[in-house]
């Protein structure tokens, strides 16, 4: 509870963001949006209006953005639902962040999996890199979070970091990673020892036989 | 009608009901904290659990499950003892012991279904959750580490008060429930969410640490703080009303009540006026009884006949009529009880009364209000009209354009548009099959014909197509006093300036006349130190709504009847009495010495008024009235819901209520 994220003075909030409006490219992809939904079921746009939201407020403070109230009261407004409907979303998904972060949000899984496959040593990384759960580091760049499984199990340790995975991590990987954003740089995304996307490490360990051709296994099956 | 056993009993509930209510209708008890009959169905506390066969092997949630055919439920199996056991364990391992010290205490739904139905001690050793409290307005009180999340009141604020301000916010063990933005809930009706809440998480904050539950006298009364008639149940220690809650009533406040009911009883122990007065040199002096007659005596000898009665919005039928009598025996008929000044006609009080009935409002499926808030002119009815707008019901008005909680159509302000509504609004109500117009106090004037006419054009009153009666002209009144003042005869053709010109006026409990119309010697026979009093020449102290046991009709023609919950301070007494005493000095010697007696002779006057608890049944016989509306309706009469009449001006938690919610003053809350 102590460690919610707090609501952000509110006087100094509104004066920045009172006056939220889409841009016209983000106009357009709302325009898309609202038209998925029938009539009377605007309130199912609440969550990707409130990322689309979230990413026009980034995109204006240069960082992974945030969802201030009076952004919150604009999407509502947009799709005609109470104030506290939208309110509700925003805070139950840990997706929206509630203060501002910095321009990369890294949230790393320590969920049973990624423990277990070494997700101390990545927490280790960030933490000697510098960065601390929950807040921003002082140049703006990077904001920890740990959080929940994100459903790379397969591929632990993980961190996610905006809208990428960096996976297979251990403390060297992610000291690289974190360096080369730090950089500028865009390190490659997904498994960081070169496997392609979850498949078992060191080459397939089952139908093997259908690495070269297309066997026909089915003479084989007792 | 699927028929189901419960425990070996058979019952048969109506189609759609749930297994919850099945065991309900084979008279077992099922303990549970989120499901309540008003409002939709949650399923999140889980205490409701049940054995149902056939179906998994695994206890069910009874609320959220529907009652079918041949169903087979057990609510004292082995497993359900364990998985209520089991519920209630984990409840309670974020609520915090503080029983000794919650206002809940003695009425908690989670004190006494643990002793019920737990299991005595708990296997949690951790540290429990503790929760910020929010802040909900003048109203509510919150100890959120109390919370359970049953989320009754969040379900309350969306469905019934139609304020969505209140919500869960967070998630898992953080999840919290709080008003946006911790702001007041600007509802009328959010007293109700104290009452909903099973356990002490929502508190009354004006009741906080006053008493407890069994030290309160309960007495059943009639709320008059609106014309609606709420069934109430003051509860006071020694001479003092400590709150105010409501009692069920389906045809009437259902279970709800508003917070100007809830809170007004603050108001019932200050600026009372507890001795007679008399003003001298232009200062109001203490008096005894004796003298203040003797004054009177001289004034009521030399004004003869010519003497007039004005009744306040708050009184009951009994003193009025003792008023009505002392006056018929004085030779005077000069009766008014439209405060005011209104002079609608009423010759046929089925053309001033609310025909369809308050419960008879959800059958409705086009409403058309015409000068009327009912969001402050009767919160109840207004809650009723949602319910019909949930059924399908279309709500139009006439008037200035304002917040209802629910989508009005407003076609314009001008009275006239009663007569000749736009095209798509005509075709509404001629297609309707029970439509109705709600007349407000404001277009009484100037509306009345019309609206008649509108009546007749639409032709509201009608059989409905199952074959029940439906009169769907209404008038909806916003003094509890007003139509058992019609009944009883206060009312004159020309209104107030019929009666301003005698010699002596009575004001029974009359605050919110004009008085500088009225020229001549003034009485007043109230209970609080309001308008009334300052203008008054004599001063009779009276007693509250709660200090006597009186009659009250309510705007559907509902004949109420309350009892006396405490006794009036000082030298008040109840009104009839003061009428009953003064009448023997004046040589005019009524002919009633009892309460019963002057029911008896009340009764035998207005019959209708025996009836208690049911309507009148006045005529429908409209008269021929002007059928032009004429005016613009610049606003609605009542201009700050909390402060209507001299109760709730004396009362500090209206007064804070008005600041805040109407005024818009923010009030900073004390550091601890």
């Amino acid at each position: 509870m102590a460690e919610a994220a707090q609501i952000p003075d509110e006087a100094e909030t509104r004066a920045r963001w009172g006056g939220f409006a889409w841009t016209e490219e983000n106009q357009k992809k709302a325009n898309a949006i609202l038209a998925r939904y029938p009539a009377g079921r605007e309130q199912s746009a609440s969550i990707p209006f409130l990322d689309l939201a979230q990413r026009q407020v980034g995109e204006e403070t240069q960082t992974q953005g945030w969802l201030p109230v009076p952004v919150i009261e604009f999407v509502a407004r947009q799709i005609g639902v109470p104030y506290m409907r939208v309110f509700e979303v925003a805070t139950f998904y840990t997706m929206f962040n509630l203060a501002p972060v910095g321009r990369y949000h890294v949230q790393v899984c320590g969920t049973t999996p990624c423990m277990l496959r070494g997700s101390d040593d990545v927490l280790a990384a960030c933490k000697n890199k510098g960065l601390i759960k929950g807040k921003t580091t002082p140049d703006g760049l990077f904001t920890l979070t740990e959080v929940e499984c994100l459903g790379t199990c397969a591929n632990a340790p993980m961190v996610q970091i905006n809208d990428d995975n960096y996976e297979d991590l251990d403390y060297d990987r992610t000291i690289a990673v974190l360096e080369a954003l730090a950089k500028g740089e865009q390190p490659k995304t997904g498994s960081t020892i070169g496997r392609q996307t979850s498949c078992p490490e060191g080459g397939p360990t089952t139908l093997t036989a259908m690495v070269e051709d297309n066997h026909d296994y089915r003479g084989e099956w007792a | 009608m699927p028929k189901l056993k419960v425990d070996g009993i058979e019952v048969e509930v109506p189609q759609g009901a749930t297994v919850l209510q099945a065991c309900e209708a084979a008279g077992k008890e099922i303990p549970r904290f989120c499901y309540h009959e008003r409002l939709s169905i949650a399923g999140n506390c889980r205490m409701c659990l049940v054995e149902v066969k056939p179906g998994p092997p695994k206890p069910q949630a009874s609320c959220a499950l529907p009652a079918a055919d041949n169903q087979e439920v057990f609510t004292t199996t082995p497993m359900v003892k364990n998985a209520r056991e089991g519920v209630m364990e984990f409840l309670l391992i974020n609520h915090p012991l503080d029983c000794p010290i919650c206002d809940q205490g003695g009425e908690c739904d989670l004190q006494d279904q643990s002793v019920a139905y737990g299991k005595g001690h708990s296997r949690y050793t951790e540290n429990k959750r503790a929760v910020t409290e929010k802040y909900m307005g003048p109203i509510v009180k919150t100890i959120m580490t109390r919370c359970i999340q049953c989320t009754r009141c969040v379900r309350f604020a969306e469905e019934v008060a139609g304020v969505e301000e209140i919500g869960a916010i967070y998630r898992g063990e953080d999840m919290q429930i709080t008003s946006y933005l911790e702001q007041a809930v600007t509802s009328e009706l959010s007293g109700n969410v104290v009452d909903l809440c099973p356990v002490g998480a929502l508190t009354s904050k004006p009741y906080a640490y006053e008493a407890r539950p069994w030290e309160l006298k309960k007495t059943l009364t009639i709320d008059v703080m609106d014309a609606v008639g709420t069934n109430i149940r003051l509860d006071s220690r020694g001479r003092q009303v400590l709150r105010c809650v409501p009692r069920i009533n389906e045809d009437v406040n259902e279970e709800w009540a508003h917070d100007k009911t809830r809170h007004h009883v603050d108001g019932l122990v200050r600026r009372r006026l507890d001795r007679p007065y008399v003003r001298r040199d232009g200062k109001l002096a203490p008096v005894s009884w004796d003298e203040a007659f003797a004054v009177i005596k001289a004034k009521v000898d030399a004004a003869g006949s010519n003497v007039a009665a004005v009744a306040g919005d708050l009184v009951d039928c009994e003193t009025m009529y003792a008023a009505k009598a002392l006056l018929a025996k004085l030779g005077s008929t000069k009766l008014e009880g439209r405060q005011t000044g209104m002079d609608y006609d009423v010759s046929s009080l089925g053309a001033v009364n609310f025909n369809t009935t308050i419960a008879g409002v959800e059958r409705a499926d086009a409403i058309l209000l015409v000068g009327t808030n009912l969001r402050w002119e009767a919160p109840l009815i207004n809650t009723r009209i949602r319910k019909a707008i949930k059924k399908g019901a279309k709500v139009y008005g006439i008037g200035p354009e304002t917040e209802l909680t629910y989508k009005v159509e407003w076609l314009g302000s001008e009275l006239s548009l009663l007569g000749g509504l736009p095209e798509a609004v005509a075709k509404a109500f001629t297609d309707a099959k029970a439509p109705m117009v709600i007349v407000g106090g404001g277009a009484l004037k100037g509306g009345h014909g019309a609206a008649l006419g509108f009546a007749r054009q639409f032709n509201l009153v009608r059989t409905l197509e199952d074959g029940t009666a439906w009169n769907g002209f209404n008038v909806v009144h916003m003094a509890a006093s007003r139509m058992g003042g019609l009944m009883l005869g206060y009312a004159q053709k020309g209104g107030i300036a019929d009666v301003a010109n005698a010699g002596v006026t009575f004001f029974l409990g009359a605050d919110e006349v004009d008085f500088t119309r009225f020229g001549g010697f003034k009485v007043y026979v109230g209970h609080h130190g309001d308008m009334g009093a300052h203008h008054a020449d004599v001063i009779l102290p009276g007693s509250t709504y709660a200090e006597k046991s009186g009659t009250w009709v309510n705007t559907e023609g509902r004949v109420q009847r309350g009892e006396r919950a405490v006794f009036a301070p000082g030298d008040a007494r109840e009104d009839w009495t003061i009428f009953r005493a003064l009448s023997e000095v004046l040589g005019h010697t009524l002919p009633f010495d009892s309460l019963s007696g002057l029911r008896e002779a009340m009764a035998a006057e207005v019959p209708a008024l025996r009836n208690i608890g049911q309507l009148a049944g006045y005529e429908w016989n409209p008269p021929a009235l002007d059928g032009a509306g004429q005016g613009t309706l610049a606003g609605y009469p009542i201009k700050d819901f909390y402060l209507t009449n001299a109760i709730c001006r004396a009362s500090p938690t209206m007064q804070r209520c008005s600041a805040e919610l109407v005024h818009g003053e923010t009030f900073a809350e004390a550091a601890e």
